[in-house]
């Protein structure tokens, strides 16, 4: 009973999952992890346990997928003078400077960045999503961070990171 | 931090993310994920929330039931996999559409009886799924066709508890003492469905 149907698990958890990984994979790459996150979690539905806090677990399979994208992503890449831009509905990047520099973030910070300031998470839940503890969860995010101010402050002295 | 991040376009992220929704849906569909797909229609008698299996249509709701809980009712019954896919119901969207214009008599999509409870019940609601369109029976008669003569009351509770209204017309059961008897719809879908169907003298 306390499993809802996965329209409704769908349409509770679309909004911060997609935002997720508007900031880990950009807006090129959201929509195919959106929808590997979701096709997994719809697989796993049904043996899923009922009292499972059913919005950390979906950020956790968000977060494995965005970093499996990252490392394929890794593997193919290409020096190109400028990355073709995939048509996207994505019209989201307000800042795209600090888009670009989260985006550099080792996976983890990222990840715990992400889930900590973007979606708003407390440390258990992002610790939970990360499979580490909250101590863990917590340092990445201050490392993360402080790197990001770092490339910000390059980027006003003129310099790029 | 969380104010930069805030520049992102709020309408933005809902519009995204619902497009998004909508192709998971479409593969879920593709790879077979798809347990069970809901949809609403409009109708005359008030919007219809349908639903489907890999078998056939398993349920038709009236809207004084609430969607959510017959969504639950589904997930609970059914499959946890239920999905909005509106587009995997069209046929069934259309022949009721059709049905209510009046130019249709019989329905062409199949039947998944999973919600209908085996044994009398179960029997009671096959025969009545047999009576044509614009004419009436009993409930003595579908008691009777199901295979106890004496249970009219038990066969009026089974169509109470039809999962597929409309489809399976109970509608057109009525006492033999005269009237239009009870509906559990409310009465005045059912005076409404046998005067579309031509069934109500006057």
């Amino acid at each position: 009973m306390t499993r809802p149907p996965f329209a409704a698990f769908l349409e509770e958890h679309r909004v911060p999952v997609y935002r997720f990984l508007l900031a880990s994979v950009g807006p090129g790459d959201a929509d195919d992890c959106f929808q590997e996150t979701f096709l997994a979690a719809l697989r796993a539905y049904p043996k899923l346990r009922e009292e499972s806090n059913l919005r950390a677990w979906v950020l956790t399979i968000a977060t494995r997928k965005a970093i499996d994208h990252g490392r394929a992503r890794a593997r193919r890449a290409v020096p190109v003078e400028e990355v073709p831009h995939r048509p996207t509905n994505a019209q989201v990047d307000g800042d795209p400077e600090l888009w670009r520099a989260v985006r550099a973030l080792p996976e983890r910070q990222r990840a715990a960045v992400v889930h900590r300031y973007v979606l708003d998470l407390p440390y258990a839940d992002v610790a939970r999503a990360l499979g580490c503890s909250e101590e863990a969860a917590r340092a990445s995010a201050y490392e993360g961070r402080k790197k990001l101010r770092a490339m910000r402050e390059l980027e006003h002295l003129g310099g790029r990171p | 931090m969380t104010k930069e991040f805030g520049s992102m376009r709020r309408a933005d992220v809902e519009s995204a993310s619902r497009l998004a929704a909508q192709s998971v849906i479409d593969a879920a569909r593709r790879h077979g994920l798809e347990d069970v797909a809901v949809a609403t229609i409009d109708s005359p008698v008030g919007e219809l929330l349908v639903a489907g299996t890999r078998r056939g249509l398993v349920r038709v709701a009236y809207p004084d039931e609430r969607p959510d809980l017959v969504m639950e009712e589904l997930a609970e019954a059914l499959s946890p996999r239920v999905l909005e896919d509106p587009r995997a119901l069209d046929q069934v969207r259309r022949q009721l559409e059709e049905y209510f214009e009046g130019r249709r008599a019989r329905f062409e999509f199949r039947l998944d009886w999973a919600l209908a409870p085996s044994g009398f019940s179960r029997k009671v609601l096959e025969a009545t799924a047999r009576i044509p369109f614009g004419s009436v029976s009993t409930y003595g008669e579908m008691a009777k066709r199901a295979g106890s003569p004496r249970a009219a009351r038990a066969a009026g509770n089974a169509l109470h508890d039809n999962p597929i209204p409309i489809v399976v017309p109970c509608h057109r059961v009525v006492p033999s003492t005269g009237g239009i008897g009870k509906y559990g719809g409310s009465e005045w879908r059912k005076e409404f469905l046998l005067r579309l169907e031509g069934a109500l003298a006057e």
